[in-house]
């Protein structure tokens, strides 16, 4: 297979034009191997060397980034690359019955490509379909509402050898789900609304605001005073993150006008990673005016001339039409130079491709991948607003951050401020996922209680809610009366419901595995003890585990919160704190009465001659029992 | 007022640490004589703060003191009970990823691993070894790669691009399955332009890079750890220019 690939004679010649494409530039690294792999199925092993002499920068370089992202692979793969979503919404709607259903339809192993080399199935993160899974991409493009039928037609196809152009369209349709609207999902503002009511802003700002002028006029010269009042009402309207860490937006903007620098960028986290959330897919699907909106307002704030959307490798599918977005606002004069017929405000957004790695969606680590490089989390202090894209002056802000600055500049700060709660100003969009009759998006001002939502989504027999993905917060049934707000739980939007059926260890069980497989890899504890959690959960689960375990899970935590990197680290063993603190007897019911048990299993060391002799009888087995 | 005098200082448990600006706590305590342990911090390159083992206390809070900037009158806190215990765990984590053997291994004695290991109290493995299937390279004429050893701490990354020029090493992979690589086609390193004179051979605080046919030179039982404990030798690594650039 590889000797054939090597053969392929127009390898240099497809290589080079990706390369071309991307300028040369080694800061396109990324999206250049992301091509390359779209046009071949994979890495070819000998584009490697040959894209390394292209953009001048050593072969390990290449191979270091090619190997971090997961979406990449470096080598032949199936005609067809099946990755199953596997957050724990997919599970909980049968996503595993169904990758075993598929495998067998294929006589395939899952991780494996099969021997035919038509197709490998597999597993990867959440794809952000949570409201209509189980989900699974299928050569990146994305598939929702599998069932039995459907997995059974995706299996005839990939036999008989369709092109994915010919599968059926409504395959990969993929629905909105608003459930409820507020300011932002019913802006009903048209493209440029919020630019124009920025540059008007200018105007009167200067005059609303005349007890600063004097100041005004000495930092800034000239027009300057426009941008000045737009940053004023970001800070009046005490707009904060949503992508989860809740830093004051305005506070950001300004420390990045005030540093100095070569040039100023602003980057759209469009890197929705956390399992459980999906509103920027539909933000970005049904409001990309909105967000570039946003993202121009916030260059005009800071005196950014360039953007980035950092678009997260699930969602590449949606490319095509944000591109054709941007070109219709470059006609439009929403976007190049003079936008709306202002001299000198030039600006324009570039979209950039992830490929599979959730903390890309931490702000250093996403500038490090828009660098070309492996997303590895930076040393800060500094921080990107001074320090940031090129080590230039960098804000970084979540696509519905951008989207509510957008309407900030149209509704003014206090109007902005007037919904939600003294802390925690405007509207919050949640993505309402799991044991609920009608999972989507739910839009609501800051302060609303959880029993509100579970009720509005139709939640019953309720067991807990995992609030803000598996970094924040599992609460149960006491709890339903707080509420979402910097104040009480603030979250980066997925709110996924568990009702009294749920195995919460289980939950806990698939979150782990989950940070196991994202860490980057960068420091000690998170490598190692992400992994290590995963050994000591899948001990309880195979009903080896002892209350050692639960200890050791306690201190692997003390070492993770103290000496990680970054948030993912630190963040790591929330879900399992969480519910064991509200589900101890989760836990317990699968633990040995002995103090300790030793890991190794005599019974589970013959997993692999059973497998190679198609067993699994009694006799199979040391113990009857198992 | 004396040159010591007017530079600005912090505390370190309680002892007095000047430093130059721009210093981080690290190298600060280190120039002072002051021990702070350490793996992936040498004192000829720019801190990068992977291995976290120097992590220490101040203001109420986790800081990995080798990327830590020092500012005047900071209190730093490092052998602490909870600090302690919490390096010796990292150390541990550092021994289940890898495969580490001891008695067996050429650079026993002369190993930062072991003896930062010791100096902390680590008496045994205490968790389940992952024990990685990771192939030593031995393709070279001169230099022995036993990546079994490998705690990722990238010095002999930094070395080979910062020092030697060559960027002969760098890291593939993610998370557990983050491993060191060399560069060249085959990924062999008698492929690569290393050479047995790069400081990026030198550098190594373990037993990974090795050149061959100079091993037990010094017996053991009389190597440099084996002589006195790794904290015992703090002013060894204060900061230091690094060697010049090969033409």
């Amino acid at each position: 297979m590889e000797a054939m690939n090597d053969l392929t004679p127009d390898l240099e010649q497809r290589a080079r034009r990706v390369v071309t494409r991307w300028g040369h530039e080694p800061t396109r690294l990324l999206q250049i191997l992301r091509e390359v792999q779209e046009d071949f199925g994979y890495v070819p092993e000998r584009a490697i060397p040959l894209i390394a002499r292209y953009l001048r920068v050593p072969y390990s370089r290449v191979k270091g980034v090619a190997s971090f992202y997961s979406f990449l692979v470096i080598g032949p793969q199936g005609e067809y690359r099946v990755l199953f979503a596997d957050n724990v919404t997919d599970r909980m709607a049968g996503s595993e019955r169904l990758l075993d259903a598929l495998c067998k339809r294929l006589w395939a192993e899952p991780g494996k490509v099969s021997e035919d080399g038509l197709v490998s199935v597999g597993r990867t993160s959440c794809t952000g379909l949570c409201d209509q899974g189980p989900g699974l991409l299928v050569n990146g493009r994305a598939i929702g509402r599998l069932d039995d039928e459907r997995v059974e037609r995706i299996g005839e196809l990939i036999l008989a050898r369709v092109p994915l152009a010919d599968w059926p369209p409504e395959f990969f349709r993929i629905e909105d789900n608003v459930r409820r609207a507020d300011l932002l999902l019913g802006h009903g503002l048209a493209p440029g609304d919020a630019i124009r009511a920025a540059l008007r802003r200018g105007a009167t700002g200067w005059s609303e605001h005349a007890a600063n002028e004097r100041s005004w006029r000495e930092a800034y010269v000239g027009t300057a005073q426009g941008p000045v009042a737009v940053l004023e009402e970001i800070k009046r309207s005490n707009l904060r993150g949503r992508g989860g860490a809740g830093f004051t937006t305005g506070v950001k903007w300004e420390a990045c006008r005030h540093a100095t620098g070569l040039a100023r960028y602003v980057v759209c986290n469009a890197d929705e990673g956390e399992p459980g959330t999906f509103k920027d897919r539909v933000l970005l699907s049904s409001h990309a005016d909105l967000v570039f909106d946003g993202m121009t307002v916030a260059a005009y704030a800071i005196g950014a001339t360039q953007g980035y959307l950092y678009l997260r490798g699930e969602y590449r599918y949606l490319l095509e039409s944000l591109e054709r977005t941007l070109a219709r606002r470059r006609e439009a004069k929403l976007l190049g130079n003079g936008i709306c017929g202002q001299p000198g405000f030039d600006f324009d957004v570039e979209i950039h491709v992830g490929a599979g790695s959730y903390v890309c969606g931490e702000e250093s680590a996403l500038i490090e991948s828009l660098e070309g490089k492996r997303g590895v989390p930076r040393n800060r202090p500094p921080y990107p607003v001074t320090n940031g894209y090129l080590q230039q002056p960098t804000i970084v802000n979540n696509v519905e951050t951008l989207c509510a600055a957008a309407l900030i500049a149209v509704h003014g700060g206090d109007g902005y401020r007037s919904l939600g709660t003294l802390k925690s100003s405007g509207t919050k969009i949640l993505s309402v996922a799991g044991d609920v009759a009608r999972p989507g998006l739910y839009e609501y001002p800051f302060g609303v209680t959880i029993r509100q939502v579970l009720e509005d989504c139709g939640a019953r027999n309720t067991q807990a809610v995992q609030i803000s993905g598996p970094s924040g917060i599992c609460i149960d049934s006491t709890e339903f009366d707080r509420r979402i707000a910097f104040e009480d739980l603030p979250t980066a939007g997925a709110f996924t419901v568990f009702d009294a059926s749920r195995d919460m260890f289980e939950v806990a069980r698939n979150y782990a595995h989950f940070f196991a497989h994202e860490s980057c890899g960068f420091c000690t504890p998170c490598r190692v003890g992400t992994s290590m959690l995963v050994a000591a959960m899948d001990k309880i689960h195979a009903g080896n585990g002892t209350q050692h375990e639960l200890r050791e899970i306690g201190r692997l935590n003390k070492v993770l919160m103290m000496s990680a990197h970054c948030g993912l680290g630190h963040t790591a063993c929330n879900p399992i704190l969480d519910t064991l603190k509200r589900f101890r007897p989760a836990y317990e019911r699968k633990l040995r009465s002995l103090d300790f048990t030793p890991s190794f299993d005599l019974d589970g060391a013959l997993a692999r001659a059973r497998q190679m002799t198609g067993r699994d009888d009694e006799a199979a087995h040391l113990e009857a029992s198992r | 007022m004396s040159d010591a005098e007017s530079r600005p200082s912090f505390t370190l448990d309680g002892v007095e640490v000047p430093f130059d600006p721009g210093q981080t706590v690290l190298q600060a305590a280190l120039a002072a004589g002051q021990y702070i342990p350490h793996l992936c911090y040498h004192p000829e390159f720019k801190p990068h703060g992977s291995c976290k083992v120097c992590t220490v206390r101040t203001g109420g809070h986790a800081a990995t003191s080798c990327t830590t900037p020092a500012r005047a009158g900071m209190v730093v806190e490092s052998e602490t009970e909870e600090v302690v215990a919490e390096r010796r765990m990292l150390v541990q984590l550092l021994f289940v990823e890898g495969n580490h053997f001891c008695p067996s291994c050429e650079k026993s004695g002369h190993c930062k691993l072991q003896a930062v290991a010791y100096d902390l109290g680590m008496t045994s493995p205490r968790f389940d070894h992952f024990f990685p299937d990771r192939p030593v390279d031995a393709s070279h004429p001169e230099i022995l790669l036993d990546f079994n050893r490998c705690i990722l701490c990238e010095l002999c990354v930094r070395a080979s691009a910062e020092v030697d020029g060559k960027q002969v090493f760098a890291l593939a992979g993610r998370g557990m399955g983050k491993h060191l690589v060399v560069n060249s086609a085959s990924g062999l390193l008698r492929d690569s332009a290393v050479a047995a004179t790069d400081k990026a051979v030198d550098v190594c605080p373990v037993g990974v890079i090795l050149r061959k046919r100079v091993g037990f030179a010094v017996p053991v039982g009389q190597r440099r750890f084996d002589e006195r404990p790794i904290s015992a030798q703090a002013s060894d690594y204060a900061p230091r220019p690094a060697p010049p650039r090969d033409p």
